[in-house]
Parts: structure tokens; sequence; C-alpha cells
């Protein structure tokens, strides 16, 4: 019996034996069960390219009707017969945003993260932890309330003194306007996407090696002089990706936005100030969902939806490659 | 008293070398011994200053990230509580209540949000769970590398852009109506990467040996993961699966879009209203001047963050449970 059993784990053809005979029906079983995880795993990655030929599909009518350049323009009215919708706009207050979001996030969620790694007293580092992603918890739209009713008032005063003293430098030239500004949607951002950074950049803080670290000290570096000769350049990819994951978050936040945003008048002036207003993709899109009626506009705001779905896509790609690399280099 | 008393003169420069000897190894004990242990010198003062300023800038950068955090939920909590005590709350609908009169109930909005998470979990959890189980027990090569980046990928897209393509799916092509049934399809494309990456850690986590050792005994691959390998990391996967709830159910773009808000009670997914706890905080938007519209947001906002920190710590708990060490 154990002698016929072993040739047939080496693969060759099974003998009929009674241990066969308990495994057949199951080996069938293996069969589906394998078919259905490669099926969901397939699924997937039909999913992921459905959304690209789908967007692509429905945005390229619309943008054949486009009287203006698509990608230059800063118009936006999608009705009527000669539609003429642009990105400029949306794809300038949307990166700025975002950037402002990055800056902030990503030097104070480095040092939250080495904190909890490497600062933080044994008893704390567990609830530190809990408490950070709990920020993450806080649903968007909760980010938006707070940030629209409450926090608003906080920073106005401190725009008004960047308008003030600083308004001959382009970038903080005062506008006149009193509700969100980009500068403040950056600053929401910031928050919403602290926890992201934090939580991939203690991931990788905790895996630097022992070794790594103990011989920085033995060598009488202060500790501060460890983490920059040891955690840090260890940890650089994963700073790097988690920046970028983060970056791709405050890309596409919609909702909290959405409250919080003040939208330009039509027709209004360009300025590089970052204390004007204007909309983001996501905000746009949202705050027009009332007027999908038409293949037209709704093409038209599909096209910019596509625009985002691009930007995440390569945003999102290079925090992988990142990784991937170092992963590479560790192993 | 003793050391003076017999020969003073003779016992001067004895004592005064005792006494230089001691305060000298003082100061030496002082140097070394107070010391932490790795630091046996103590470097110049400059590198002492930055070691001493980058201490300090992060317990200020953990204390900054806190404020916020503290801050919101603080204002949700002084804000929003009071309606909540009251039954009505948790017992009627909006319906007949104009932004004007004060309170109302949520519970059309509280059921709306649990139905939509049920359905949009009965889809997601398999779909996720067999997707992770092909990436750690099947996939290899090519295939395998596709799905891991493509779930990275969804993991990055924005609900919005999800959205829309069921808009472009549902609504363009197919000419359906926008309803609650669309919603959730879209949150399961949100869903999904977070089941899969976390059923995927926690698979990777179980022992290999326990597959061998059922291979061993002849049971066949499936019957391995299915009793083996999934029970093993079932409290895994079930902190995954509420993590992901609670990121959907706080979602509202996609509501926006596809699932119009009615402030009555609405169950059926396929009817064309789905009222939920987001967009029932963004109805009172507009209304956003009136006191009554205002307590009313608050409110809605804190039976949210309860929801889904419920959830989160049930997540939390379970991962707490696990019987495989992370």
């Amino acid at each position: 019996m154990t002698a016929s059993a072993a040739p047939s784990a080496l693969g060759d053809p099974p003998a009929p034996t009674w241990a066969d005979a308990l495994t057949v029906p199951s080996r069938r079983g293996d069969r589906w069960f394998g078919l259905a995880s490669r099926g969901a795993g397939v699924s997937v990655v039909a999913l992921v390219s459905l959304v690209g030929v789908f967007l692509v599909s429905q945005a390229i009518p619309a943008l054949a009707h486009d009287q203006v350049d698509f990608l230059t323009s800063r118009e936006w009215s999608v009705g009527g017969d000669a539609p003429r919708f642009g990105i400029l706009e949306m794809l300038w207050t949307t990166t700025t945003a975002s950037v402002i979001a990055m800056a902030i996030a990503v030097p104070i969620g480095v040092c939250v993260a080495l904190f909890l790694t490497e600062y933080a007293p044994t008893w704390l580092r567990r609830t530190a932890a809990t408490l950070v992603d709990l920020l993450a918890a806080v649903p968007s739209i909760v980010y938006g309330l707070w940030g629209l009713v409450v926090f608003r008032p906080v920073v106005r005063p401190v725009e008004d003194w960047l308008s003030t003293h600083l308004g001959w430098f382009p970038l903080f030239a005062p506008t006149g306007i009193t509700g969100g500004t980009i500068m403040f949607i950056g600053v929401v951002l910031a928050i919403m996407i602290l926890p992201i950074v934090t939580a991939i950049s203690r991931e990788v803080f905790a895996q630097t090696p022992t070794p790594h670290k103990e011989g920085a000290l033995a060598l009488g570096a202060t500790k501060w002089e460890m983490i920059r000769t040891a955690v840090l350049p260890f940890g650089r990819p994963g700073v790097v990706s988690a920046a970028m994951l983060a970056l791709g978050r405050a890309l596409g936040e919609t909702i909290a936005v959405t409250f919080i945003v003040s939208t330009l008048a039509a027709g209004s002036g360009w300025t590089w100030s970052l204390l004007s207003g204007g909309e983001t993709f996501a905000s746009r899109i949202a705050n027009n969902a009332a007027e999908f009626d038409s293949p037209q506009k709704t093409g038209a705001f599909i096209a910019a939806g596509l625009v985002l779905f691009i930007l995440t896509f390569v945003v999102n790609a290079v925090a992988r490659v990142v990784i991937e690399r170092r992963k590479a280099f560790t192993e | 008293m003793s050391a003076t008393s017999a020969a003073e003169t003779a016992q001067e420069s004895r004592s005064t070398l005792a006494r230089l000897t001691a305060t000298r190894r003082a100061a030496y004990r002082a140097d070394v011994v107070t010391d932490d242990p790795p630091q046996l010198t103590r470097g110049s003062a400059t590198r002492r200053l930055t070691d001493q300023v980058a201490r300090v800038v992060m317990w200020a950068s953990f204390g900054l990230a806190m404020v916020p955090l503290v801050w919101i939920l603080g204002t949700v909590v002084a804000r929003g509580y009071e309606l909540l005590l009251a039954s009505s709350w948790w017992t009627t609908s909006q319906r007949n209540i104009n932004a004007a009169d004060v309170g109302g109930g949520a519970i059309h909005a509280i059921q709306g949000t649990l139905i939509e998470a049920a359905v949009t979990a009965a889809i997601s959890v398999p779909l996720g769970i067999f997707t992770a189980i092909y990436l750690v027990e099947y996939g290899r090569g090519r295939l395998a590398r596709a799905v891991s980046f493509m779930v990275d990928i969804l993991s990055g897209v924005p609900s919005i852009v999800a959205a829309l393509f069921v808009y472009a799916v549902w609504v363009t092509t197919f000419g359906f109506q926008r309803v609650g049934f669309a919603v959730c399809l879209s949150l399961v494309l949100l869903m999904i990467p977070v089941v899969v990456r976390s059923t995927e850690e926690m698979l990777k986590l179980v022992p290999n040996d326990l597959r061998e050792g059922s291979y061993a005994l002849g049971v066949p691959k499936w019957i391995t993961i299915t009793r083996i390998v999934l029970p093993t990391a079932f409290s895994g996967i079930v902190t995954g699966v509420m993590l992901g709830l609670a990121r959907v159910m706080g979602e509202t773009a996609p509501l926006l879009i596809l699932g119009p808000y009615t402030k009555s009670i609405a169950t059926n997914l396929f009817d064309g209203y789905l009222p939920t706890l987001p967009t029932m905080i963004n109805q009172d938007r507009s209304e956003i001047g009136l006191a009554s519209a205002m307590e009313r947001m608050w409110a809605t906002a804190l039976t949210l963050i309860l929801l889904v920190l419920l959830l989160n710590l049930i997540g939390r708990w379970a991962a707490r449970r696990s019987t495989i060490a992370s």
C-alpha cells in the first residue's frame, strides 16, 4: 500500500488504492477551488482594466465635441451644443492643495512614526499608535464639517496675516476669498493623510535591523545620530512610497473638499495665489452630480474623472515600484 | 571632625590629597555611571543639544498630531450628543421634519448605512478572500504579479472615480436608474483591496508546518485551506473586514452620484432611494445657517463616528485574540 502511494505523489499515474477512493472526489474539489481563487484574482485585474476602459470610452465622445483644448482651458460649461470645458484650473487646485498637504503631513508623519518606534515609552507605544490610527477612522465628511464650521475661522486670521505681510509674493497675493482657500484645503487634507504617512513609515522603521542601530550606538552616536545614520537611510524608500500613497489619497479626496471649497465664479481671472478658491476634480464632479442628465454632460465629468484616475494611477504605481525595489534590496 | 583631631599639620597634605581624589572619583562616576548605558562618552555639547532638540521635536509632532483628533472628537461629541439622548433619534426617521425643525430621527439613515455595508461585504468579502488565497496559496508568475499590482492600484482608486465607473456601467451603458445597489457595487471596488491585503498578510503568517502536516496526512489542498489555513487566520481576516467596512460606511462620494437621499425609511436597494448617515449630513449642508440643521449635522456625524468606531473596536478586539503572532 505505502509502496504504491509513494510514486503517485511523484506524479506517476495513480494506482487505484483504497486511499484514492477517499481522495479522488475531493481532488475534483481541489480543481474547483483552485479555479475559484484564480477566477477571483482575474476578476480583480479585469475590474481595474474595466474602470479604465469604461471611463475612456465614455470620455472620448464628449471630448470630441469639446470646443476648447481640454488640457489647457480654464472654462467649464458642459451644457448646450457647443460645450467648452478644460481641466487646467482643476488640475492646478488639485495638485497644489495635495502638494501643500504632503509638505505638511510627510515631515510630521515621519516624526510621529519615529516617535512611535524610537522615542515613545513602551507603555505609551500601543495606545499612541491606536490614537493615530483613529484619525484615519474619522469619516471624511466629518473632516469636511469640522473644517467648514470649526477650523476655518481659526485659520482665517493666519491667511489674512500672510496676505497682508507677504502679499507681494504671488503665492500669497490677496484675493478676497473668505471661504475655503487652496491653502486651507491643503491643511485639512494634511490632517487626513497624516495617519497614512505615519502607519507606513512606522512599519518600515520598525524593520530596521537591530545590529545597524546597535552598531551606531556602539560607535558613540547619540539617539538622533543613530536615527539619522541607521533608521532613516533604511526607511527612505518606505517613506517615499508612504508619501506617494498619501498624495494619491489627497488627490482623490472628495467630500471633505466639497464641503470646504470656495467655488470661483465663471470667468474669474487667473491667479497664482494659494489664498484663492477653486474646484478640485473630485469636488467639481461631486458638486455637479445632479447635472448628469445627458451623455454629453456626463461624458465631460467622466473625462475629468479619467484624468484624476490617471493621476492617482501614476502616483500609486510609482509608490509600488519604489517599495518593490526596496524589497529586492533587503531580501 | 575625626580627620583633623589628632595631628592637624601632619595630616593636612594627606587629607587634601584624599579630598581631591574623592572629588575626582565622584566626577568620574557622575560622568560614567549616571549616563545611559549605551553612551559611554557624553559627546560634544552641540551633539547633545541636537539630540535633545530631536527628542523634543518628536514628542511635539506627536502632540501636534493629537490636536485635530481631540478637537474633532470633542467638537462632535459636545455639539451632537444632545439629540442622541432622545429615544426618537433611534426610532424615527426624518419624515415630515423640515430643516428648521429640531431633531427628528436617524433610524432611516442608520438602517440604510447598515444595509449598504452588509450587501457590500457580502460581495467583496468572498471575492477578496479568494483573491488573497490565490495570491498566497496558488499564485506564481506573471498573473500573480499582475493581480497584486492591480490590488495596489485599486486601493488607490479615489471613491469618486469608482462611483463614476459604476455610473458609466450601470446608468449610461445599461440604462438602469440610480439605486442603492449601484452604490454597493462602487463600494465593493473600495473594499476589495482592504480585504485582500489584510487576508493576504494573515495567510502569510500561517506557519507552513501546518500546511505540510496536513498534506502529509493526504488531505487535499482545498480542504487544507478551508479547514486548516483559514481558521488559523480567521481573527485577522475579521479585523480586515471590519476595517474595510468602517472605511466603506464613511464614504460619501458614491452616494452623491448613485444613491439619492430620502428622509423616509427605504430598505429596498433597487427602489431608487438610499438614505445613509453621510448623505443625511450632506442634506443639511444647504441649510447650514439654521441652528437646528447644524445640530442635526453634528448629531448625525456623532452617530456615524460611533458606528465606525464600534466596527474598529470589534476589529481590534479580533486582532488581539489572534492565534498566530503578528
